[in-house]
């Protein structure tokens, strides 16, 4: 067994001349919820998408689990099943029903079959308390319903991890709290979550630890009382109370 | 706003008012419009009424000899008498019942695969299986079907599987085109940009000609290809460049996201191609697709260049039989009453996949 669900070490990302990732170190262990915030173009979206690969990493080491990421596409698979990913834009399918958005990609990833995989849906889609617009399409939801799906997409295939970038970013302000309080519900069951958002009310009641970023590198980690409170870094007092000033 | 304590009076719902009538000729005349394209309307209808009356008045639908057909009239009679030469062509008249068969079983494959909830690898392989199934009924020699070679087929079973076949074998090859053009290879991405140039730079009638007089002499000596089979070769080559840039469209207007997100769920590449990918590009290019594929219909016309016996080409050669005065006014007419019910089916149905989509996007 590894020691960490996600182990990130001196991870290097540039896009062209630009640098954004700058020796990123961090760990999440097993169970635990971190949130990661900063200003924009600091470089948090990029680490939870070189987490599951989206992005590939120009240096450091990733450790996702036990699997290390690399070339090799077989640790992919693993690490893809191994964690979820939420996205700001749902990025749902639209062609196919909810329940198809929940069950297809079982039986195309993992060999689920039809009746299994439907079932699971069903489960998770109950459990974010959307199975009731099962048969409806994606463009036939409000954007609070279309995350709902998203994150039951996400679960249905069982992942250890679940990755969310800016769930709520996308959201009218009457839909966040739904999506929020399916996430709470999901790290009350006690699933590892690593979460970028502004949502500052859910980092204090649901996270662990904060992250905060900034021009590509990880200023500070903490608590969620320390970093609102008595942040050490300058950079994450100021950041902190302009959040604050603007909440 | 409303004042509080303020008292509604509810009224009755009401018939909305009558539309003032015009008289008829204030619509037609009223102004320099209206009286100008009453004018060219009227006049349209005066001129097509000798058409009707050479198309239906004074038409021949029965004669009892061709010399009845003389007088200028639509000589009809000449369709019912060569009918069966302008649908099957050479094709020994015994044996008809089998191009019968051919196009009943088209026409029910087509129907069967109308509902796009039903295309699944299950359909395409009844459609192999049908399209053997049909090949077999032609050619015959096995099953104790008598063997008439491809040189005596023609009419419209062949204009419908020269349709089908090459529609239906450059759909893939253009989603491999598409793929490839977009693809981060240079290898793949230069072959498919050369083929989809080069041929989308040679005019279908030289690509013929080539399949069909070049191809034989560059092939070693002992290998032959059937000639309808180098025409379908040809008519396939060409379709597939054509659609592959349609589908190129679709590609570019999908969202990345939707490549991420299968990508993040971990499906497989040709699984999401198939399952993700290609049911959204095509949705998106439905009417150039079509486009595609009634100018490909049309298209077949044009083997009869290289003599391959299809519907025109058997309707041509039905006028010239001396017994008849020059009916090929009919045959055409007619031969392009079957094309355009064709292209017109397929219109339709693309405006019904069209609502069809949009009803799904938009509740």
């Amino acid at each position: 067994m590894s020691r960490n669900a996600i182990e990130l070490q001196g991870v290097e990302k540039f896009y062209g001349g630009f640098h954004a990732l700058k020796r990123a170190s961090l760990s999440v262990s097993l169970g635990e919820r971190v949130v990661v915030c900063g200003p924009s173009g600091s470089g948090k979206s990029t680490i939870i998408r070189c987490i599951n690969r989206l992005e590939k990493h120009d240096g450091g080491r990733i450790f996702v689990g036990d699997v290390e990421l690399g070339d090799d596409l077989r640790n992919l698979d693993a690490v893809r099943r191994e964690a979820g990913m939420v996205f700001q834009q749902f990025n749902l399918f639209p062609h196919l029903t909810v329940m198809e958005n929940c069950a297809l990609p079982q039986i195309l990833s993992r060999g689920t079959r039809r009746k299994a995989a439907e079932e699971n849906a069903r489960a998770y889609l109950d459990r974010v308390h959307i199975l009731d617009q099962a048969e409806k399409y994606p463009g036939q939801l409000s954007g609070g319903q279309k995350q709902r799906v998203a994150i039951a997409r996400a679960l249905c295939m069982r992942p250890k991890i679940m990755l969310f970038d800016e769930p709520t970013s996308a959201l009218d302000p009457e839909m966040i709290h739904e999506v929020l309080d399916a996430m709470t519900e999901l790290a009350e069951g006690g699933m590892t979550m690593m979460v970028v958002t502004h949502e500052m009310g859910f980092a204090r009641s649901v996270a662990d630890r904060v992250v905060y970023m900034e021009a590509g590198e990880i200023v500070e980690t903490g608590p969620p009382k320390e970093m609102f409170g008595n942040a050490r870094d300058p950079r994450t007092q100021r950041f902190m109370s302009t959040i604050a000033a603007s909440a | 706003m409303n004042a509080p304590g303020a008292v509604y009076n509810y009224i009755e719902p009401q018939l909305p008012p009558h539309i003032a009538r015009k008289p008829l000729l204030k619509i037609v005349f009223g102004d320099f419009l209206s009286a100008t394209l009453t004018i060219v309307a009227i006049a349209i209808i005066l001129s097509i009424l000798p058409v009707l009356n050479w198309a239906l008045i004074n038409a021949h639908w029965n004669v009892a000899s061709p010399a009845e057909c003389q007088d200028g009239g639509a000589c009809w009679a000449f369709i019912r008498a060569k009918a069966r030469l302008i649908m099957f062509g050479l094709y020994p008249p015994g044996e008809q019942w089998r191009a019968v068969a051919v196009i009943l079983l088209i026409l029910a494959m087509i129907l069967a695969s109308l509902s796009p909830r039903l295309w699944n690898a299950k359909l395409l392989a009844v459609w192999a299986t049908a399209i053997g199934v049909m090949l077999i009924l032609m050619g015959g020699g096995i099953a104790g079907l008598r063997f008439v070679p491809t040189s005596k087929w023609g009419g419209l079973p062949v204009t419908l599987l020269l349709a089908v076949l090459s529609l239906g074998l450059a759909f893939p090859l253009a989603v491999l085109l598409a793929l490839g053009r977009r693809s981060p290879l240079p290898v793949i991405r230069s072959i498919s940009v050369a083929v989809i140039e080069l041929v989308r730079g040679l005019p279908l009638v030289g690509l013929l000609f080539v399949a069909a007089i070049l191809l034989p002499l560059l092939l070693p000596a002992g290998w032959t290809i059937d000639k309808l089979g180098r025409t379908l070769a040809a008519l396939t080559i060409f379709a597939a460049a054509y659609l592959a840039e349609v589908i190129r469209g679709g590609l570019q207007g999908l969202d990345d996201g939707q490549i991420e997100a299968a990508e993040a769920l971990g499906i497989p590449y040709w699984k999401m191609i198939w399952h993700i990918v290609l049911p959204q590009a095509i949705q998106n290019v439905i009417p150039p697709l079509t486009n595609t594929a009634i100018v490909m219909v049309k298209n077949t016309s044009l083997v009869l260049i290289v003599g391959v016996f299809d519907m025109l080409s058997a309707a041509r050669s039905a006028t010239t039989d001396p017994a008849w005065p020059a009916p090929s006014t009919e045959a055409y007419m007619f031969v392009a009453l079957i094309y355009f019910l064709i292209c017109f089916g397929i219109s339709l149905y693309s405006r019904h996949l069209e609502l069809k989509v949009s009803a799904r996007a938009h509740g």
